[in-house]
């Protein structure tokens, strides 16, 4: 929209100093997880690769393979820093794709790993990255079965990109899926929210909290397993909640589901250097990546079960219930604060940007 | 960060908005004039637990906000120069100029930098030597301090390929030309925290006095915003009007006598254009002649890039707080954080950022903001 069309658009001849920004190119901002990544799919990618399977828009697509319901779910990484407390790109690459396999509901199988590789780059980057993804696939008991390499020159590629493809398998019955969530569920998180990306941006940016944050990621399939194994289909949506944050996943799901979700202030579990981290840079947690935790929908009949199979885990020690899914506002995701007021918890448009003061 | 909690205490807010309840005999109207101030007021809805006995208006006290159209401008003119390196808080980069804005310019190739500090710009210009490098220097008094140590620090250290493009603003000439409008309704203001942890509150003391406010010195937590709003409806109903300090814990009547004093050292008082309010005498901070060299408008010569702001904007209503984010016609419609119109749309601390963000259920179910 032009300057012009802006004003004249509005009431009274009235003008706002600020013109659209034309869009016609790739931003940053298209990668954040936010709204311009959900604009970026919308627009440039569904209308000419659209079919049914895609337009589920979930962590991964389900298909059939006779006699077997097979999940495949793909993802691209490209964290810079390549290496940061709590692991590095390549455990990462095993931990965030296998999780949307899981998030599914279906068990990890098989790996399959493509590297774009930086003229230049040292071996022993290289040979701590293929090291951490062994070992994360290792203790996954998820093979990697197929790869490929490519080398660019120098400048081309920051270090190196991976891209890492999960098939798993569907047992009978388990299904969660965004869209099935219900008026009425219980929202838990499995565990502490904020941690990778905090760790990330501080490894990037040199900034050094009192305590140190590690990132949380992990292979969540064996904790998918425990809910599975107590509450089964009761479990209607399990999402990771990864770039974005935990805010923009329930906004993804609130939009698929056609339903609202009321999320309680302060039941989120918060690590303190997480939130001290988050305070200082004025960004707010709620928006923060994790690689090592998910959002899970249950009927609210067995909330408190779920919650204690979590928390008798490792992995899930520090699940909470955060909320419930209601009828009224569909789509909006709204947060109840501490003194009785409540606000919406949008998505944002592009990256959360550290304020200046 | 023990305090965290302990002033977010949901127990002490309720027995402080009883207290401000039974301590007003009518329906008060005060100002906060920090941006930060906005943000927490609207994000926990104490201006709805309040809204009997206290009006909040929202103050000007967004730097990213109150950033001229002309400086943006100039900002994006150095940013997509092949032989400069452009460093800025995150905050700016999304904040529309004329055509584009910074995650535009970089996108088109400019290199465009986020920084936590001027001293991270000053690093890297001493790392790369062969490109000039142009810090964005935005923000009330409160960011001064430090941006006046990097320059100090850049002449200390040689670092000729160091420069600043300054966008400050001051709060006192801002609350005169609030207090000054024949149509303003501030009866007191909550004066920003931060920018008194560096300033001190002597300079509000004869405004207190001659134009008959209360003026509380407020930090940005809730429970300080209502310990702030209860010290000020107290003066109100008391026919006081003094300045007071709610955020003892960070803020001395003299502020922070070195940081004050580098300011002084390497900044002068100039007029300044405010977006959305326009020209304000005495407003804003610029680089001394002694400095010359590291002020980015001087050594790029960018005095040319002129851009004028539209005279009918009702952003200025907002920003001047005559009207309420919800009011504008374009609020939530034309106006919306991916395309904003107006930059209290553009900051998280923006006043229609905070409305747009936090309180669009209450449009969906039907109930007025």
């Amino acid at each position: 929209m032009s300057e012009d069309s802006a004003g004249t658009s509005l009431a009274q001849g009235l003008i706002c100093p600020a013109p659209h920004v034309p869009d016609d190119r790739v931003q940053l901002g298209h990668g954040s997880g936010g709204k311009l990544s959900a604009a970026l799919l919308r627009e440039r990618f569904l209308p000419h690769l659209g079919n049914e399977t895609l337009a589920e828009l979930d962590d991964g697509a389900t298909v059939p393979v006779a006699p077997h319901r097979l999940v495949i779910s793909t993802d691209t990484f490209v964290v810079s820093p390549l290496e940061y407390p709590g692991g590095n790109i390549g455990s990462l690459s095993v931990h965030g794709t296998l999780n949307d396999v899981s998030m599914m509901g279906a068990e990890p199988r098989y790996l399959t790993a493509g590297f774009v590789l930086e003229e230049g780059l040292p071996f022993a980057v290289l040979d701590r990255v293929t090291a951490a993804m062994a070992e994360a696939a290792r203790a996954a008991s998820v093979p990697v079965i197929a790869g490929d390499t490519k080398v660019v020159e120098r400048g081309k590629a920051d270090g190196l990109y991976l891209c890492t493809t999960g098939v798993g398998e569907l047992s009978d019955g388990f299904r969660p899926a965004a869209h099935r969530a219900r008026p009425g569920d219980a929202v838990l998180v499995s565990g502490p929210i904020g941690r990778h990306g905090i760790a990330v941006m501080a490894a990037r940016e040199g900034l050094r909290f009192e305590v140190e944050v590690t990132s949380d990621a992990a292979t969540l399939h064996p904790l998918v397993r425990t809910l599975r194994d107590r509450v089964g289909r009761a479990v209607h949506t399990l999402r990771d909640p990864t770039r974005g944050g935990v805010a923009s996943a329930l906004n993804e799901i609130a939009v698929a589901a056609g339903v609202g979700i009321v999320l309680e202030d302060n039941a989120f579990p918060i690590p303190e250097p997480v939130a001290a981290a988050c305070a200082v840079l004025g960004l707010d947690p709620l928006y923060v990546a994790n690689e090592g935790i998910f959002v899970a929908f249950v009927e609210a009949a067995v909330a408190d079960d779920a919650v204690d199979a979590l928390k008798r885990h490792p992995l899930g020690a520090g699940a909470a219930r955060v909320g419930t899914t209601v009828a009224e506002h569909p789509g909006l995701v709204v947060l109840k604060t501490g003194f009785g007021g409540s606000r919406v918890v949008d998505m944002l448009p592009g990256d959360q940007l550290p304020r200046i003061c | 960060m023990k305090y965290l909690s302990e002033y977010h205490d949901a127990a002490i807010a309720r027995r402080l908005v009883d207290e401000i309840a039974s301590a007003s005999s009518r329906r008060h109207v005060l100002m906060e004039v920090c941006g930060g101030q906005t943000h927490t007021i609207v994000r926990q809805g104490l201006d709805e637990l309040l809204r009997d006995a206290v009006e909040m208006i929202h103050g000007p006290g967004c730097p990213v906000c109150v950033t001229p159209l002309e400086q943006m401008d100039r900002a994006l003119h150095l940013a997509a120069r092949p032989d400069v390196i452009f460093t800025s808080f995150g905050d700016m980069l999304r904040v529309p100029g004329s055509t584009t804005d910074l995650f535009g310019v970089r996108a088109r190739g400019g290199e465009v930098r986020v920084v936590y500090s001027p001293l991270d710009a000053l690093e890297i210009a001493r790392l790369h030597p062969d490109r000039e490098v142009v810090f964005f220097a935005v923000g009330f008094e409160t960011t001064a301090p430090a941006n006046a140590m990097a320059v100090l620090q850049a002449r200390a250290r040689r670092v000729p390929n160091f420069s600043m493009l300054v966008s400050h603003v001051t709060v006192p000439p801002a609350m005169v030309a609030i207090l000054e409008a024949p149509d303003s309704r501030v009866e007191g203001f909550l004066a920003a925290g931060h920018v008194c942890t560096v300033m001190g509150w002597t300079e509000y003391e004869p405004l207190a006095a001659r134009y008959r406010v209360p003026i509380v010195v407020t930090g940005f937590e809730p429970i300080d915003i209502l310990e702030g709003v209860l010290m000020a409806v107290r003066q109100l109903e008391q026919g006081r009007h003094e300045v007071e300090n709610e955020y003892v814990r960070s803020v001395r009547r003299d502020g922070n006598r070195a940081a004050r004093a580098a300011v002084a050292r390497v900044f002068t008082l100039v007029d300044r254009n405010w977006r959305g309010i326009g020209p304000i005498p005495n407003s804003g901070l610029a680089l001394r002649q002694e400095f010359a060299a590291f002020d980015a408008e001087r050594k790029f010569r960018l005095s040319d890039i002129r851009a004028d702001e539209p005279n009918v904007c009702r952003a200025g209503e907002v920003l001047r707080g005559q009207l309420k984010p919800p009011q504008c016609p374009a609020f939530g419609r034309e106006c919306i954080p991916e395309h904003p119109l107006g930059a209290p749309m553009v900051s998280y601390e923006g006043a229609c950022a905070a409305y747009h963000n936090y309180r669009r259920h209450r449009a969906a179910s039907g109930r007025h903001v």
